[in-house]
């Protein structure tokens, strides 16, 4: 007995609800977009300087005293937030100090910090500080440009390679399945307020680089059925590609959902931020490169000239000028 | 057809067994570790029984190398130090002032009086009383200036000077030429980054991380210290020691003239010495500094200086003898003893009210030779032991639990052939630790998510290849042909889809740093042993399965 997760032979029309699906992601991208303006980014102290403190101690965590012990230091935005965790013991309680780049200052104000943990120690004696870190604005300011910078560096190989081996319209049509992926993730971070840091952006990349893998698996396929079925309606190609690749994309996806649950479940509060963006990119990057990356192909058209086919599987630079 | 030449499965095998092997010593991470650390305190301090024993727990034959645990996994401190480049510009200036002044004195009948009205900085301006004398001073001033040691500022001279004209006197404006500037500040972040990695060294900690980044900075990551602020402490922000002559004791902060500095004194409170600002020797000079007792029995620390230092040393005191001077460490006047003779060896003493503790610590600091300029910590990090400790257990678990639900979904969908692709995926997570070890990469937090990752990805060139092969069945004449089929057709796929994602990890390496850094070497090493398992590894295993039952039909 076999676990069958997509039939056999499905013959499933992509296009019916094309209206609907574009519709969704086009909400979905406003709202994010609006959610990203008017809400911001909780941007962690890689990007916006700062110190976060980890703290664990044996009584609950009263953030309400925290902040007392804190406010008469004087050191302007401070957040603290007790942290949540199945793995923990009995006794343990954490909790996340975040205190905001003092300023004037360009690097790390070590007497700040001292004082910050001597504050805490007094009002609870068997506090530990599992982690401190401290950012300055002037690194911060660059590690946001380099984030930006690895993004846009991705997105633009991406564009490259693709019309290298494929055509230009399979290459817009990846590149802005894979912005609305980007832009989706960066959504969510801002509706739920999620730490946005360094990890982050790792995430973003290898969503990123999960997406366009999918996207790529299919666009094989087309290409493959396009040479195949020369006299064929390009939206039923569209549609053979995607079912026969279908019980791949739900197996592949399947597989790495179960692996990143997993680990959003057991692997620790530490990096749960950056596994629950990875998470929600798989999902999101499959729905895209099924609903976003080819109906933008399709809309672009695919020139089929049948010389012009022949020719672009020897040199895939054949057809850079279509 | 499937069939596979034997010297390609010779080849495969090989590289299999070979990658198994490298990633053994992870399995026994703690033993081998202490085996490791035994040979290597053999290695310097000599064999002892127990040490011995250690080393035997894990036999020399093996490999021994281990996937190294950053930070954010084994705890320990993270700093980035920006170099304060520009401090060494005056100390620069200040050391050729002396050979100006002579100069300039030497011509006196063209160029009149002289006075030196910089304030420090990157700046050194001299007033002359003659404006006529002008062209003869900027001359002198030029025959100071060296050809550039350095590469790029080949042919460039070492000094840019000006002159300018105001009223009945003149200024003569010296600066380090750009070309100086760079090959100065290159040397300064080489000079310091050697020093940080000879003080941490001092306290030997396993594999500690120093590191230039970008024109000015150095990252220091050390494992196990327990803070940040150890670290620094360890590293020490500045430990200048130079000689200066003394010119005067007062209750004045602020009595410093032209050429002057005035420095507290370490141990009597509200009182300084207003000291000449070109020290006599550096702290760089020294050869070497010992704890040691003066002969009241208190803490003291000698040194002895390489023979420039001594020379200058001995000339200065053989003609000062009576005036006292200052030794300052760290803008502080440790001590001003007056000068009783002429010390010509090069050899010294230093005393003050010290601990026995204190003249350790400065010997050690002293040894270590100075930093040439203060460094400022735009970063810094403190991951407890526990907190890493607490990943590392969470991390193994969900890479366990991941790992058995895929295998349980590839053998429900697949049967034999997820079977297969399940041994394809054990030694896929093997070859990974092998590679890792190998290139001596270090894995962190977010790389054992890029584990995870990997195992849930990896499956995906054999679900493709499994796919194509499903398909084939259906149209192909045979069993054997709808295989070689299968892999055949999938492999554009396969290469295309994983050779983005090969892009982004080089993206992510080269631009991220840290913990991302990591992550970006476990994925891109996971692409490449997934796609290498699922192509070769797999196609031998149904391969050789197929050579030996021949299958009238095959399910996959």
């Amino acid at each position: 007995m076999r676990l069958k997760l997509v039939p056999d032979n499905v013959d499933f029309d992509w296009f019916k609800h094309a209206r609907l699906t574009l519709g969704a992601s086009v909400v979905a991208i406003v709202l994010s977009i609006v959610a990203w303006a008017v809400m911001g980014l909780n941007f962690g102290i890689d990007f916006q300087g700062g110190t976060t403190i980890r703290t664990q101690s044996e009584q609950a965590v009263d953030v309400g005293a925290y902040r007392a012990a804190i406010e008469p230091l004087d050191l302007g935005d401070v957040a603290i937030s007790e942290v949540f965790d199945p793995t923990f013991g009995e006794n343990v309680h954490r909790a996340m100090i975040r205190v905001q780049a003092q300023e004037g200052a360009q690097s790390v104000q070590e007497e700040t910090l001292a004082r910050l943990e001597a504050a805490l120690q007094e009002i609870e004696p068997s506090l530990q500080f599992l982690s401190v870190e401290s950012v300055g604005p002037k690194v911060s300011g660059e590690l946001i440009q380099t984030a930006i910078l690895a993004v846009l560096a991705s997105l633009g190989a991406i564009l490259v390679y693709i019309w290298l081996r494929f055509e230009w319209q399979f290459s817009v049509g990846a590149v802005a399945a894979l912005f609305h992926d980007v832009i989706l993730t960066i959504g969510i971070f801002s509706i739920l307020q999620i730490r946005f840091d360094l990890a982050t952006i790792a995430a973003v990349l290898t969503i990123i680089g999960y997406s366009i893998n999918d996207t790529v698996v299919i666009f094989d396929r087309l290409r493959e059925n396009l040479i195949k079925y020369k006299k064929r309606d390009l939206r039923d190609v569209m549609n053979l590609s995607v079912n026969e690749t279908l019980s791949r994309t739900v197996m592949t996806s399947g597989t790495t959902l179960i692996a990143l649950v997993a680990l959003l479940v057991l692997g620790g509060e530490v990096i749960r931020g950056f596994v629950f963006a990875i998470t929600w990119g798989v999902v999101v990057g499959t729905y895209s490169s099924v609903f976003v990356a080819k109906n933008i192909v399709l809309f672009l058209g695919v020139n089929r000239d049948g010389n012009d086919k022949d020719r672009k599987d020897d040199n895939p630079f054949a057809n850079v000028e279509t | 057809m499937l069939q596979i030449p034997l010297w390609r499965k010779v080849i495969i095998w090989a590289v299999v067994v070979l990658g198994l092997v490298l990633a053994l010593p992870n399995a026994f991470y703690s033993r081998v570790e202490q085996a490791n650390d035994a040979r290597a305190e053999i290695e310097t301090l000599g064999a002892t029984p127990e040490r011995l024993a250690a080393a035997s727990r894990w036999p020399d034959w093996l490999p021994s190398g281990l996937v190294n645990l950053g930070l954010d996994l084994r705890g320990g401190a993270h700093l980035l130090a920006e170099v304060q480049v520009e401090d060494v510009y005056e100390s620069r200036l200040n050391g050729i002032w002396p050979a100006l002044r002579d100069g300039l004195r030497d011509a006196r009948d063209t160029v009149g009086t002289i006075r030196r009205i910089d304030e420090g900085g990157a700046e050194l301006r001299v007033r002359i009383s003659r404006p006529e004398g002008l062209p003869r001073a900027l001359e002198i001033a030029r025959g100071l200036s060296q050809p550039v040691s350095s590469v790029a500022g080949l042919g460039a001279q070492s000094l840019a000077v000006s002159g300018a004209q105001t009223g009945d006197s003149a200024v003569v404006t010296i600066t380090l030429s750009p070309e100086e500037q760079a090959a100065s500040d290159d040397r300064t972040v080489r000079q310091s980054l050697e020093i940080i990695r000879r003080r941490v060294d001092e306290v030997g900690t396993r594999e500690p991380t120093i590191q230039r980044q970008g024109e000015d900075r150095i990252l220091i990551q050390v494992p196990g210290i327990g803070s940040a602020t150890e670290l620094k402490n360890l590293i020490g922000t500045t430990a200048q020691l130079t000689f200066n002559p003394v010119i005067s004791r007062s209750a004045d902060a602020t009595a410093a003239g032209p050429g002057e500095v005035v420095y507290p004194s370490l141990d009597e409170a509200g009182v300084y010495y207003v000291l000449e600002r070109t020290p006599v020797v550096t702290g760089e000079e020294l050869v070497d500094a010992q704890p040691s007792f003066d002969q009241n029995g208190r803490p003291a620390v000698t040194f002895r200086f390489n023979p420039t230092g001594a020379r200058a040393f001995g000339d200065y005191t053989a003609a000062n003898i009576g005036s006292p001077f200052a030794i300052v460490l760290d803008e502080e006047v440790i001590s001003a003893p007056v000068i009783q003779s002429a010390i010509p060896g090069g050899t010294g003493i230093i005393t003050g009210s010290f601990t026995v503790e204190q003249s350790t610590e400065l010997a050690v600091l002293l040894r270590a030779g100075a930093l040439p300029a203060e460094l400022s910590f735009l970063e810094e990090r403190t991951i407890g032991p526990e907190l890493g400790q607490d990943s590392i257990d969470a991390g193994r678990l969900a890479c366990i639990v991941a790992f058995v639900a895929v295998l349980i979904v590839m053998a429900a969908s697949y049967g034999l052939f997820g079977v297969f692709a399940n041994i394809a995926l054990i030694i896929n997570v093997g070859l990974i630790f092998g590679l890792l070890s190998l290139i001596g990469a270090t894995l962190t937090l977010p790389g054992i998510a890029g584990i995870v990752l990997t195992i849930g990805m990896a499956v995906d060139a054999n679900v493709l290849v499994f796919e194509r092969i499903r398909e084939e069945l259906k149209t192909a004449r045979g069993p054997s042909r709808a295989i070689s089929l299968g892999y055949e057709r999938a492999l554009s796929a396969i290469v295309d889809a994983n050779i983005t994602t090969f892009i982004i990890a080089t993206i992510l390496f080269t631009l991220g740093s840290g913990p991302v850094r990591g992550f970006a070497v476990t994925l891109g090493l996971g692409i490449l042993t997934s796609v290498f398992t699922a192509i070769f590894v797999t196609r031998v295993i149904i391969a050789m399965w197929f050579e030996r039952r021949r299958p009238k039909t095959v399910e996959v």
